[in-house]
């Protein structure tokens, strides 16, 4: 059950799991989502799941925030039972260009840029959600000591495929944006594809991420 | 073969419709026409089914000459342009159909004080439409039109003409908004007192920095006194955050789905499709409302839009 639940505007719910961000939490903000979207309740036709909170919008033609809420107030979830998840590894290129700012990281975060690169691809990482623009994952969590905050002047334009850390957070540019993530490196996956009619998004909330690091060959070579 | 050549494509022209729903999570927002209501209505003008994908342009609009049979066309909003005949150029009217010929151009010039115009055709645009809409999102390369906006001598073909073609006009004016109606916002309290105040009393100009994206507001300065971003979560259109420079910034139709500034408040439903209509320059202040009111104002909107509608059916 979800216990805090308030309206955000006059067309949409605003579900809030708790304050703490971690994998269980989202678990619990994934399994509502994949689920109430199943449910294909009539009124509801927009769900926006992240790290703790879930907005569900309604067109306020057909229902009311009374309404809904009552709907997913009643709402059985079972919030023990496994999801499916998919585990994806993305190959990733550090090299000279990709790696924009690996001078800034070395400097905050006191790492030799070696060190930066194992501690980022030995780890798993799960992701909170999808969005900003379209299909980029929120992956986590990076560990204590590699935690940066973002550039102090967001760059105009992040290159496609790139990867990038702040906070708790790895992300990936799924096409150029203006953004202020620290990049590491690129990746010649594509993760969101807009050609696909069916889940044009790679990676989904609840998935795994592997991250590989590749040579500048194998990255040239790797949509051949 | 019929078709529309743009000879001039405009500042931002693109095909808009209902709008896509259900793509929140993977990043995509809803989109469509930005005003609703003059959407509609350029549709159930000229006889369309009100869901049918249409031109939306801002400020300046294109230059489109027509080639093919007989068909009419509406533009409504607040909008000023000409037809060029073969022998006569007419100053066109929002809100009344006119038929055009082989060779004939409609120049829509530019809205007045106002930003979006609508143009509907008595035919159907020959497009492809992605994830259920029509609606192009220039930010993501999706929607119609390979997801880009139109550009200068393309050509877009025309398909089933609509053989029962009657003259139709009604008057209406576009009223300007006075006050923008806010519901508080899940962040309201990260705001000092005198923040609050400022939000509600002041006037606010709206910046050259908006676009279908956003809207962002200059004046007065918002005051944070608890914490200037949170936990990244979702936003819907209406949404107004407020950034550590205080300055508002409102979310509108392609908004990016997820943000970490405060919400201090989200337009009301009712008043959007004015508050989009505001151009840069622009004044405005916001009232506060409850959502029971919000909810009543949206339903007397509604009716307002199905009455006018209702009349050329």
């Amino acid at each position: 059950m979800i216990k805090n639940i308030s309206n955000l505007g006059d067309a949409a719910l605003y579900c809030d799991f708790g304050k703490e961000v971690n994998k269980e939490t989202n678990s619990k903000v994934v399994k509502y989502f994949k689920d109430i979207k199943e449910k294909n309740i009539q009124g509801i036709i927009n769900l926006a799941p992240s790290y703790n909170k879930l907005i569900i919008s309604f067109d306020l033609r057909m229902t009311n925030f009374k309404a809904i809420k009552k709907e997913i107030e009643n709402l059985e979830v079972n919030e023990t039972s496994n999801q499916i998840s998919k585990k994806i590894e993305i190959p990733v290129c550090c090299e000279g260009s990709f790696s924009l700012d690996i001078e800034r990281l070395e400097k905050k975060l006191s790492f030799k840029r070696d060190k930066i690169y194992e501690n980022f691809f030995d780890k798993e990482y799960f992701c909170y959600m999808t969005g900003f623009i379209a299909g980029m994952p929120f992956l986590g969590d990076l560990d204590k000591t590699m935690r940066a905050n973002r550039l102090e002047t967001p760059r105009v334009k992040v290159p496609k495929g790139s990867v990038g850390l702040t906070e708790q957070f790895a992300n990936i540019y799924t096409f150029e944006s203006p953004g202020g993530w620290n990049i590491i490196g690129n990746t010649p996956v594509r993760i969101f594809d807009n050609l696909k009619d069916k889940n044009p998004n790679l990676i989904s909330p609840g998935d795994t991420v592997v991250f590989n690091q590749i040579s500048v060959e194998d990255y040239k070579n790797y949509n051949e | 073969m019929n078709s529309f050549e743009i000879i001039r494509a405009g500042i931002n022209t693109t095909f808009q419709d209902n709008g896509r729903n259900d793509l929140y999570h993977i990043g995509i927002p809803f989109s469509g026409a930005m005003d609703k209501r003059n959407y509609f209505l350029a549709n159930s003008l000229i006889g369309n089914e009100t869901d049918k994908p249409v031109i939306e342009f801002a400020y300046q609009g294109p230059l489109i000459k027509y080639i093919g049979d007989k068909i009419s066309f509406v533009i409504t909003g607040d909008v000023i342009f000409k037809l060029i005949k073969k022998k006569s150029v007419i100053e066109g009217n929002c809100y009344e159909s006119y038929t055009i010929e082989d060779g004939d151009q409609i120049d829509i010039v530019s809205t007045n004080k106002s930003v979006y115009g609508y143009l509907a055709i008595s035919a159907e645009f020959d497009l492809k439409s992605q994830w259920g809409s029509y609606s192009i999102n220039t930010k993501a390369s999706i929607g119609s039109n390979n997801g880009k906006k139109l550009q200068n001598n393309q050509k877009i073909d025309i398909l089933n003409i609509n053989s029962n073609q009657v003259k139709k006009k009604i008057n209406y004016i576009n009223t300007r908004i006075e006050k923008i109606r806010v519901i508080k916002g899940t962040n309201f309290d990260y705001f000092s007192d005198e923040g609050k105040k400022i939000f509600f009393d002041k006037e606010f100009t709206v910046s050259k920095l908006s676009d279908r994206m956003g809207m962002r507001l200059e004046g007065p300065k918002i005051k944070n006194i608890v914490e200037t971003n949170i936990r990244s979560e979702g936003l819907i259109k209406g949404v107004i955050q407020i950034p550590a420079d205080g300055n508002p910034i409102i979310m509108l139709s392609d908004h990016g789905t997820i943000g970490g500034y405060p919400k201090i408040g989200v337009v009301i439903s009712a008043d959007y499709d004015k508050l989009v209509q505001l151009s840069p320059g622009s004044k405005i202040k916001f009232q506060e409302i409850e959502l029971s009111d919000a909810e009543t104002l949206f339903k007397l909107y509604e009716m307002e839009t199905q009455n006018l509608i209702s009349q050329f059916k």
